[in-house]
């Protein structure tokens, strides 16, 4: 197992480095390494603990109360049900095929692993991942594995069948996202080219944000899209929805360093500033571009720093994260008003515009912004700026075609069985009463 | 007897009702509404997406009144619902034919 956490067992090294044991001799280090994947540390154990149930608590209610607020009143339950039942449907499919699958090793390593921990064979208590139990470890990547799945729900909501989100998240959890959560963390060929996503822009953000677009065109648009007022019916509830993401998203960034260590501390305040600049650079182009800075413009500027921030965050320093911040808002905001209205596809909640595309501009960005001279980590020995670059760059690309393929064909294949989307009636009457037999609002 | 219905800005629903009470008006009702004058809507941008907003919220009141306090109840509303600004809303006068209070069975004016 040692082996295929080689990411943690490096993020601990560095961490040894960092507490100023530079001195010691190579043998001595590996030693200690050996010696830390041995035993559970109880302070990285407890700090792991907490931010799983950070991450659990950006799904739900966090993400479920940003995307609950956007939709129309009649459509509110059947988003928060979306997010809620996918969370808990992929927390069952992680422990029963999903955990092996991204972390184990099988027969096509470089793009997927096997089923030896299928049904988490072989883990008990005891077993220890790193300096943590690897139970903890393996909660940690079900919330998201769960969470995952639950944001690409903002692309078709308002107008997917219930059973249809389900089989098709469920398929796509484990054809798409174990297979790419493998490359990039579990020893894959993404891992292998050196690609950096330290908490996963790329099998997290593009991912789902890939998985949104393809749905948004497949699915169609809104029945009344551009001619009938889709206005957000609620936006406190947004509002809230993204200050639970922010905060949630410590236990996603910081937790992905699987320690409490210097690293943490590092991807701590990266994490901070790179979103708070987001909003200004949101706002700021909302002001100049239209007048008037809005709620959701700061909401959405938020979670475009986040997704930004999340692959660099222990790679670049933090006046380097507010400059990714910023540009990761400025570039999402193009995308949603601009892009989506060129391009004329439905991504209702703009799942794409915001986590894909920031996903990608925090990917790229780092091979710039962890130069030393912009108070980064630096490169690897043998690594440049621009081979790091190219390494990102490639990592996107594997990412699009794998997700983007594998999410049209799951697409079609729904679309001719059971069918995407709702009748037309029901579409137009709201979810919340023909989806699931009740209302969000009484008067 | 006259039946008085005002449509006015809504923060301005205070200043009227207690204008009214001044000149001796028994009771008001009051509903939220919402519609478009001269004043037409306005424009609301969520990420891009521009919707118009044709109908303003508006508060309309209706009050019924003897003939010889009209004048009094349309000048004080005019009054205590004027901002000057556009959007202030509009008075509108019927003829009311008949009155009865429920409880007592009282008609005409007895029951205003």
């Amino acid at each position: 197992m040692t082996k295929l956490f080689s990411k943690f067992s490096l993020t601990g090294l560095m961490g040894l480095l960092m507490m100023g044991f530079s001195h010691i001799a190579m043998s001595e280090e590996m030693a200690a390494v050996v010696e830390e994947v041995a035993t559970i540390n109880s302070g990285d154990t407890a700090w792991m603990i907490m931010a799983t149930i950070l991450v659990l608590i950006m799904a739900i209610p966090g993400l479920a109360l940003f995307y609950g607020g956007l939709v129309r009143s009649k459509n509110m339950l059947s988003v928060l049900m979306q997010v809620f039942v996918t969370f808990s449907l992929m927390s069952v499919i992680w422990v029963v095929f999903g955990y092996s699958l991204a972390f184990t090793e099988g027969p096509y390593n470089d793009y997927v692993g096997g089923f030896s921990a299928a049904f988490l064979n072989g883990i008990t208590g005891d077993t220890v991942s790193g300096s943590i139990p690897e139970y903890v470890f393996v909660t940690f990547q079900l919330t998201f594995f769960a969470l995952t799945p639950a944001l690409i729900v903002g692309a078709f909501a308002e107008r997917i069948k219930f059973s249809s989100l389900l089989v098709f998240l469920t398929g796509w959890a484990l054809l798409v996202y174990a297979p790419i959560c493998h490359m990039v963390w579990g020893g894959g060929i993404i891992s292998q080219m050196g690609a950096i996503d330290f908490a996963g822009g790329t099998v997290v953000h593009i991912n789902a944000g890939i998985a949104a677009l393809v749905g948004a065109i497949v699915l169609g648009k809104r029945i009344g899209y551009g001619k009938e007022s889709m206005a957000p019916h609620n936006l406190p509830f947004t509002m809230i929805g993204a200050s639970l993401l922010w905060a949630g998203w410590f236990g996603f960034n910081v937790g992905s360093e699987l320690a409490a260590d210097g690293t943490a501390g590092l991807v701590m305040i990266n994490t901070q500033v790179a979103t708070a600049a987001a909003v200004l650079g949101w706002i700021a182009m909302e002001w100049i571009a239209k007048g008037k800075p809005s709620m959701l413009g700061g909401a959405s500027g938020a979670i475009a720093g986040l997704v930004a921030i999340t692959p660099a965050c222990a790679v670049v320093g933090p006046m380097g994260a507010i400059v990714l911040g910023v540009i990761a808002s400025i570039i999402a905001y193009w995308a949603v008003t601009s892009l989506k209205v060129a391009l004329g596809y439905d991504d209702a909640l703009d799942v794409f515009g915001i986590h894909g595309v920031a996903g990608i501009v925090g990917a790229l960005g780092l091979a710039v912004l962890m130069a030393p001279q912009f108070g980064g980590a630096g490169f690897d020995d043998g690594v440049t700026m621009m081979s790091q670059f190219i390494v990102q760059a490639k990592s996107i690309g594997i990412t699009i075609v794998w997700c983007g393929v594998i999410s049209y064909v799951l697409f079609k294949i729904i679309d001719a069985t059971i069918g995407l989307r709702v009748s037309e009636e029901d579409e137009r009457t709201g979810l919340d009463s023909t989806s699931h037999g009740e209302t969000a609002y009484r008067s | 007897m006259k039946f008085v219905t005002a449509i006015i800005k809504p923060f301005k629903l205070d200043e009227v009702r207690e204008a009214l009470s001044e000149i001796g008006v028994q009771g008001i009702t009051v509903t939220e509404v919402k519609g478009f004058g001269r004043q037409k809507g306005h424009t609301e941008l969520y990420r891009g997406a521009e919707y118009v907003i044709d109908f303003l919220p508006k508060v309309k009141l209706e009050v019924a009144v003897s003939d010889k306090i009209l004048k009094k109840v349309v000048g004080a509303i005019a009054k205590s619902a004027a901002t000057g600004k556009i959007g202030d809303g509009k008075i509108f006068v019927m003829s009311l034919d008949e009155v009865q209070r429920i409880r007592t069975g009282e008609t005409g004016e007895d029951a205003l």
